[in-house]
Formats: C-alpha cells, structure tokens, sequence
C-alpha cells in the first residue's frame, strides 16, 4: 500500500473520528428531539421523516416549538426554511468539493450540517471533502437513530423540562453562535438581529420574530471597510 | 393533509434543496460580492435570534424563568472554553437545578 492511499482511506476514518465526541451530543439533541415532538402531538413517523431528510436540529425544534405552542404551519415552515436558509451558503462554500453525476452530488451534500462543515475547515475558506463526508454520515446515524430512541422511548426518557433541555438548546445555540462572532460586522448583526427578535417575540406569533431579525443579515450590503 | 405532515414535507424539501444549492447548481461558481456579504451574516443574526426566542420566548410573552440559568451557565462554560458536550450538560444542569429549587 502506497502513502498516499493510506492517507486517502485514513481521512474518511479521520472525519468519523474527529465526529464521534460532537455525535454523542448529537445523538442525544436527536433523542431528545424525538422526545419533544412526540409531546408536541407530532407522532412517531412525521418526526423520523423530520430527521432524515431535514436533519438540522434547530430548524427542527423551532418548528416543533412553533406547532406545540400553536402556531401555525405557516409560522412554522417560513421559521424552518429561514433557519435552514444558511445551508444555501454554506453549500456553496464546500461545494468544489462534489463531484461526479448531480443525483450523487444530491445525495452527499445532504451530510453537509453545522458540525461536520465546521469540523471539515481548514481555514483560509478551504474545506477537505473526506473530513466534511467521514463526520457528515456518523452525525447522521446519530440524529436519526436518536431521535427514533426519543420517539419510541420518549416517556422512558422523563420530561424534557425535568432533564432542563429547554435551557440546553439555547446554550447550544449560543455556543454555536460565538464562533461565528469573529468580524465586528457579525457581531452587529448579531446584536441588531437579536435584539428584533427579543422586541417582537410579545406582539407577534411564534416564529415570526426569527424571520423579522433576519432582515439584519442586509447590514452587510454596506461595503466592507475592514 | 395534517398540518403536521404539511410542514414536515415542506421544510424537508426545501432543506434538501438547500443543502444541495452548491453541490449540484453552482458548482465552482461565486456568488455576487453583495449577496455573498448578506449570505454570510446569515448564521450569526439567525442562532442570535434563536438564541434569544429559546432563552425568554413564550406564547406572545416575554417569559424569564429557569432557562435563563442554564443559559448563564452555559456562557461561563463557552467562555472557559469547555466542549461543546459539555456545554449542553452543564446548561441542562443549571436549568434542571433552578427549576428545582424556584
């Protein structure tokens, strides 16, 4: 076996490896998800078909918050697909790294999620393929296999309130948040966008203060002057 | 169709179209300057808002309650840099521990 193969077929491994710790969390978020959307009134399936094709966890709980507390499948789904509207972005940036027919570049950029594209930078905007893909199919086995444990033995699991998950996903959130926090733009952003939300959240329906402080994202039409 | 189903159609879709728009549409291809700048603010302005409306979001109310203490524990966590794991477990903590004690 020559060096370069073995570099080759270690890095998908590398990916997996670097993964695992971040899929234990993940694996938990999905139960726990499962857990919440059986409460929610979701059932068993509509949850487990969340999972697999939407497979981003805070789409998911807002939109599943969203339904709990009544509000709406609109509300729901422009909350969703607007938290999920990063991906666009975010796929264009590792995008060099598909390649082959468009059905099999479909297929493989549905591993793409938060973790394993942060997982798979390498700084400088570059990104290595078998890291992203490697994390991306662990983290995926975690989140669906989770959430089935938390639909299916989601009353085993106890109240989500009891086990203070309603006070983990913000953290998480935040914790997700701070990285991105790096240019002083961002951070304006951040604060302008939160700060839309915190005002609406007791004037409008659920869901429509997230939509609302994306309208802070056109703070970067400004030119740069960094 | 339920309106449970409705959403859990739609937004599967569109994020499996989304995750695909660089892959399979664009290839190589880069955004224009200004849009690739708005694109990028995406994230941050979105997980601060999720931030916030998780943190003290109700049903049309501003409600603080335990969820505050695990967020607070969770940002001394972040800001000593302990891992994402452990983040969550110490935030769940702090709420779980403040639920039961107010």
């Amino acid at each position: 076996m020559s060096s370069a193969a073995s570099i080759s077929e270690l890095r998908y491994r590398d990916g997996v490896r670097a993964a695992i710790a971040v899929a234990a969390t993940v694996w938990f978020f999905g139960a726990s998800f499962g857990l919440v959307a059986r409460a929610a009134g979701m059932g068993v399936l509509a949850p487990l078909v969340l999972s697999a094709t939407t497979f981003a966890g805070s789409a998911q709980f807002a939109l599943t918050s969203i339904l709990g507390a009544g509000g709406g499948a609109a509300a729901a789904i422009v909350a969703a697909v607007l938290l999920n509207t990063r991906y666009a972005p975010i796929s264009i940036s590792v995008a060099s790294l598909f390649r082959g027919p468009r059905l099999r570049r479909l297929v493989e950029s549905q591993l793409i999620v938060d973790e394993s594209w942060a997982l798979a930078s390498r700084g400088g905007g570059r990104f290595d393929r078998r890291l992203l893909l490697g994390a991306g199919l662990l983290l995926y086995v975690a989140w669906l296999s989770g959430t089935a444990v938390g639909v299916l033995a989601g009353d085993a699991l106890g109240n989500p309130k009891d086990l203070g998950l309603d006070g983990a996903f913000p953290a998480l959130f935040l914790a997700l948040l701070v990285p991105q926090l790096r240019a002083p733009r961002a951070v304006l952003a951040a604060l302008v966008g939160g700060a839309i939300a915190l005002v609406l959240i007791p004037f409008t329906p659920p869901g429509t203060p997230i939509v609302a402080a994306s309208l802070a994202c056109l703070l970067g039409l400004r030119r740069s002057d960094a | 169709m339920s309106t449970v189903w409705l959403v859990v159609l739609v937004v599967g879709i569109a994020t499996v179209a989304l995750k695909a728009t660089g892959p399979v549409l664009l290839g190589d291809r880069e955004l224009p300057e200004p849009v690739a700048r708005v694109a990028a603010l995406l994230a941050p302005v979105l997980l601060s808002a999720l931030v916030v409306t998780q943190t003290v979001g109700g049903d049309n109310e501003l409600v603080l309650d335990a969820r505050l203490a695990g967020v607070g524990a969770g940002a001394v966590a972040i800001a000593a840099r302990a891992p994402l794991p452990a983040v969550v477990v110490i935030a769940a903590l702090a709420t779980a521990i403040t639920r039961l004690l107010v």
